[in-house]
């Protein structure tokens, strides 16, 4: 802050401090021209006012209350003075994180009391050796710690759950993480990179157009029924199944999805009668018909990789029971 | 009788004047000088304008009344930071006419919500908030997807942003000034959210928030 800045906030504080303290004074004078708890010689419907001072109480908190500004000040700092404290709340005019992280440790390194940075310091403390302990072991090994799980769930709830619901048992268009089911695989390594650096499908394009119409769709989403079993228009699903060999470039030619095949498609297994966008004869349609593209956001910036390692034990041990 | 508080208590213009004064010096000392420091002018390094769509659905964010429950104001407290991000800094929002810091949360922060959710949650989450979070006291904005925009004012927005953002110190070679958005963008504008669902436009403003300091 420059020093005119500085300046003007000092005299006007400052001002306004003393001000209060002259004004109270001036009011605590008897200007009413009758000596105290005599009547002024205003009555109003037979009550007489009496010329009585403030209470003693109040005018003695009032400069209580000017002293405790000074005392405030003194320590707080004013304009672009920090105080005797040197406080202050978090590091001021950061550009970029990079900066951010540079003035934090400038502060730490010059003792400086940013009280943000002490408090995240002290919480690094005490949660960073417990999440450094996790960071060494493997996911299976974690997914096997009641403790670790533990904090995995709290982490899942107040990050996946919005998705993934706090059962983790997703809703439609969000995988249920529960079934063994895996567009990208379900091992601890696929599970930890999906949440790290997120998935984004290739999407499914819209396959009306191309199927001809209504009649094609209704046809392929037929026989994709078939494929878990479902009971289907015989003759449609017969159809359906020479068109499907457009789709077997993404979900194989027995349907069984991507992952099955090895890559990271996000196509998923289409006879496990497991439907992320519903299961329905007409739900099927819908995705055939405009096509789907699910996204999972990438969590390795907000989170961090020691935290999204407890979170992937969590989440593998949830298909591991 | 010689009360010198009469002279104020009676005179009702004087009075008025007497407390203008008195309210306005917490104003004076804590806010006209954030006006000039060089801490709370700067944008950040990465800070983009919103693009015209992101614009109409900040417009949109503002009509439905978003910021009445969804403050944009991360704390610099570790309880806050730990759930949205890094606090949230000056150079942030100036750009931003008027600010939508908001200052009560009945629902989260969304200050850096951008990226954190897919746009089809957001879309499931706009239409029916119960469906993917079931505690949740969020109204549906079903309507968001029927009402398509047709644009007609969108330039228009650009350019009363490139008059309320005249004073930025954005320059080119020869030291004239950079508007926040060039004439190829404003002659796009219309073009760019014609046909959009207001529902396109208010996720794209959602995906946006945060971009500036990830």
């Amino acid at each position: 802050m420059s020093s005119f800045w500085t300046i003007w906030v000092s005299v006007l504080t400052l001002g306004t401090l003393v001000g209060c303290y002259l004004l109270l004074r001036m009011c605590l004078k008897n200007f009413a021209g009758v000596p105290e708890g005599e009547p002024t010689g205003h009555t109003y419907d037979g009550i007489d006012e009496l010329n009585n001072p403030p209470p003693k109480w109040w005018s003695n908190f009032f400069i209580f209350t000017i002293v405790w500004g000074f005392g405030y000040i003194a320590v707080y700092g004013l304009g672009g003075w920090n105080g005797l404290s040197g406080w202050q709340s978090s590091n001021q005019g950061i550009l970029n994180l990079a900066e951010s992280e540079q003035k934090s440790a400038f502060a730490k390194e010059h003792g400086l009391l940013v009280q943000y940075d002490r408090e995240v310091a002290a919480a690094d403390a005490k949660y960073g050796p417990i999440f450094e302990a996790y960071a060494k072991q493997s996911i299976e090994a974690l997914a096997a710690d009641k403790d670790a799980l533990k904090v995995g769930q709290r982490l899942f709830l107040q990050n996946c759950s919005q998705c993934h619901g706090s059962d983790a048992r997703g809703t439609t268009g969000f995988p249920n993480l529960t079934d063994n089911d895996w567009l990208y695989g379900g091992e601890p390594e696929a599970i930890k990179a999906s949440i790290m650096h997120g998935r984004k499908a290739n999407g499914m394009m819209a396959w009306s157009a191309a199927l001809g119409g209504e009649q094609g769709v209704k046809e392929v989403a037929a026989f994709v029924l078939s494929l878990s079993g479902r009971d289907v228009d015989v003759q449609a699903a017969a159809a359906g199944k020479a068109k499907f060999a457009m789709c077997a470039a993404c979900h194989g030619s027995e349907g069984k999805g991507s992952d099955a095949m090895g890559i990271a498609l996000g196509a998923p297994n289409l006879t496990d009668n497991i439907w992320l966008y519903g299961a329905s004869q007409r739900a099927v349609e819908t995705s055939i018909a405009n096509g789907r593209a699910g996204v999972m956001p990438a969590w390795d910036k907000i989170l961090g990789e020691q935290k999204v390692h407890v979170i992937s034990a969590y989440v593998y041990s949830l298909s591991q029971k | 009788m010689s009360n010198k508080h009469e002279k104020l208590e009676k005179n009702v213009g004087l009075f008025f004047i007497f407390t203008i004064l008195a309210i306005s010096i917490g104003g004076l000392v804590e806010i006209t000088p954030l006006f000039f420091q060089k801490a709370t002018t700067t944008p950040v390094d990465n800070l983009r304008p919103y693009t015209a769509l992101e614009m109409e659905g900040r417009d949109i964010y503002i009509r439905e009344g978003c910021n009445v429950c969804h403050s944009q104001m991360i704390r610099p407290f570790r309880a806050e930071t730990e759930r949205y991000g890094h606090y949230s800094v000056a150079g942030e929002s100036v750009w931003e006419h008027p600010f939508l810091w908001g200052s009560k949360r009945t629902g989260p922060d969304l200050a850096r919500v951008g990226g954190r959710y897919s746009d089809d949650w957001h879309l499931a989450h706009l239409l029916d908030p119960r469906s993917v979070v079931p505690e949740s006291n969020m109204p549906s904005f079903k309507w968001l997807a029927e009402n398509t925009l047709d644009g007609e004012l969108t330039a228009k927005k650009l350019e009363t942003f490139n008059f309320l953002t005249r004073n930025r110190s954005h320059k080119d070679e020869q030291g004239n000034a950079i508007p926040l958005y060039s004439d190829t963008e404003i002659a796009g504008a219309k073009r760019a959210v014609k046909g959009k669902t207001e529902m396109d436009a208010l996720i794209a403003y959602l995906q946006s928030l945060g971009h500036a300091l990830k």
